[in-house]
């Protein structure tokens, strides 16, 4: 198969869904039970010095 | 003695330079070598004249591991300042040589060359300044760690003055290998990307000697715009030079892939360079000047990953109707309409940072700033993905619709979120009370806010009217109205927005005007903002 026609059906087949698949676990993981005491300390980082 | 390597290599480097501009294959390499001969040279002598012999014991005490390395952030503030009115001076300049033609100063000064020297002052002198500056001010707080790689932050901040003092020297000369916002050739193009590596090395060393355990948001932003940058600028470099002493080259790519490559790179840029990184800047300037936390944590990540999955693919919507596929085309649009949601949630987040402190923007000029840049990113970040639609770009392509929108863009967020990052540090990196005066940042306010909101609301009546000139038909089938006669149906807008870019000018003057003094540690006698309450103030009974 020519070079671009195989890289376009990687693009549109295993490549979309590794990227989707990875953008739902960071929301899984970032909506994740648990995750809002982390979250909230995270968030006072810059506000620990000047 | 002190900087001996420095000193050594910049004096080779000059040499080199000499023999570059000697043996150059053309007139415009020569020149440009020259430019680089004598900006090499002075460096070298000012580094000389810095030089101290006394033994180590007595040479001046190295920086404890511990101290942040903000000298380099200073530096960095001041060119922000200077080169932000640099660019604006420019940008009313070819504002007023497309209303009055007569002011294209044959050959250095006509719009053709002065128009990318606006351009690259604003978004890389003025913007990547602020970036610089801001990010290494930010990364050492939020990691509690001093800059990594001791004077390879100055490297960084001085090699990439180097590259603006290039590319605008190259402009001015008519170097240009005619890609839009990369316009420097190959030569400066590699000098780049090897202060780039240096930034990344500086900005990713820090963050690996963190002594906080989680990385805080704004670095992840400013590390995607170094990384992304790092990427677009090699891959939308790719040429090969005529000669090594030359100035021309030619692509790696041809016709529509070299178009899309360079959009892909035009648009990233926007989305990574413009966007990326002074979203960095709001989530750790916004919560420090208003006190209080972001709004919400997880939004911000969430805003991350979805604003980085989705930009790099938005490019082809600059290539609407062309000979770009079809499928690639609808592509692009639809990844810009998704983008709403990343950027609105974005815009949400910082805005709402300020929930239970409102009152901020009525007594903080700063705070009003930084929320009017906000309310410009939700703006423009709602108005771009519009544009992208086919039906609705048909009319604004090629318009000056597309110019307003840029600015809305670069004025209202870019500019109004780094003026704030600048009034916030000046006062804490020269150890001053207060800025010189909040009254000045109040003048700023209004006239970069109303040179914007002119500026924007006639590109906007002027982009329509052209996109509707150009495609008005006759009954016979015939255009109605001749390029020509489009032209001058512009003068009046022409003349107006040269109105609000010089209003937004004056602004920048004020700043400059307010940064130098609170540097040199003035302080204007002014009443007290909404802190104390008056003293007569009776609780209701």
């Amino acid at each position: 198969m020519e070079f671009y026609t195989a890289m376009r059906h990687f693009a549109d087949s295993w490549g979309l869904l590794a990227m989707t698949l990875f953008f739902l676990g960071v929301l899984v993981f970032t909506l994740r039970p648990g995750a809002k005491a982390s979250a909230d300390e995270a968030a006072r980082i810059p506000l620990k010095e000047d | 003695m002190n900087y001996v390597s420095e000193t050594i290599g910049l004096a080779i480097g000059t040499f080199l330079v000499l023999l570059a501009a000697a043996y150059a294959h053309d007139g415009l390499f020569a020149a440009h070598m020259w430019v680089l001969f004598f900006v090499l040279l002075l460096s070298t002598v000012v580094l000389l004249r810095k030089a101290s012999f006394a033994p180590q014991r007595f040479a001046v005490r190295p920086p404890a591991k511990s101290e942040y390395f903000d000298e380099v952030v200073k530096y960095g503030t001041i060119a922000t300042v200077f080169w932000g009115v640099v660019g604006f001076l420019v940008g009313v300049v070819v504002a007023l040589q497309l209303a009055f033609p007569d002011l294209n100063i044959e050959p250095w000064f006509n719009f053709g060359r002065l128009r990318p020297l606006h351009t690259s002052a604003v978004v890389f002198a003025f913007g990547g300044n602020a970036l610089i500056a801001t990010s290494f001010y930010v990364v050492q707080r939020t990691c509690r760690a001093r800059l990594f790689g001791g004077n390879l932050g100055w490297y960084v901040f001085w090699g990439y003055q180097l590259f603006i003092v290039m590319a605008a020297t190259g402009y001015l000369l008519g170097i240009t290998q005619g890609r839009e916002y990369a316009e420097p050739e190959w030569y400066v193009d590699l000098f780049l990307t090897v202060v780039w590596v240096a930034y990344l090395a500086v900005f990713l060393g820090t963050i690996l000697n963190r002594k906080e355990p989680h990385i805080y948001v704004a670095n992840w932003f400013y590390l995607a715009f170094i990384v992304t940058i790092a990427m677009l600028h090699v891959v939308n470099n790719l040429a090969v030079p005529v000669s090594f002493l030359g100035v021309k080259s030619y692509s790696a790519f041809s016709g529509v892939q070299d178009a899309l490559t360079q959009w892909w790179y035009g648009h990233n840029a926007v989305g990574f360079f413009l966007t990326a990184g002074f979203l960095g800047m709001m989530y750790y300037f916004v919560p420090k000047q208003v006190n209080r936390p972001v709004y919400s944590y997880r939004l911000s990540i969430i805003h991350f990953w979805a604003l980085i999955f989705l930009y790099i693919w938005a490019g082809p919507h600059h290539l609407h109707y062309t000979a770009l596929p079809d499928w690639a085309q609808t592509l692009g649009m639809v990844f810009s309409i998704m983008l709403w949601m990343p950027s609105w949630g974005g815009m949400i987040n910082g805005l709402m940072t300020l929930s239970g402190a409102w009152d901020k923007i009525r007594t903080d000029p700063i705070v009003r700033m930084m929320i009017i840049a906000i309310a410009f990113y939700g703006m423009s970040t709602f108005e771009g993905p519009m544009m992208s639609i086919k039906a609705v770009n048909s009319l604004s392509h090629y318009t000056d619709w597309t110019i307003g929108h840029v600015h809305s863009g670069a004025l209202g967020w870019v500019g109004m979120i780094s003026f704030g990052a600048v009034y916030y540090m000046t006062p804490k990196l020269w150890n001053r009370e207060r800025l010189y005066s909040l009254d000045l940042v109040n003048w700023h306010f209004w006239l970069a806010t109303l040179g914007i909101v002119v500026y924007a609301a006639v590109m906007w009546v002027a982009g329509v009217q052209q996109g509707l000139m150009w495609r008005e038909y006759d009954n016979q089938g015939f255009l109605v109205y001749s390029f020509a006669e489009t032209v001058a149906a512009m003068f009046p807008y022409y003349l107006l927005r040269a109105v609000g870019g010089a209003m937004y000018l004056a602004g920048g003057l004020i700043m400059a005007f307010n940064v130098t003094m609170t540097i040199l540690g003035y302080q204007r006698d002014e009443r007290v903002r909404g802190g104390a309450s008056p003293a007569a103030l009776q609780p209701a009974e």
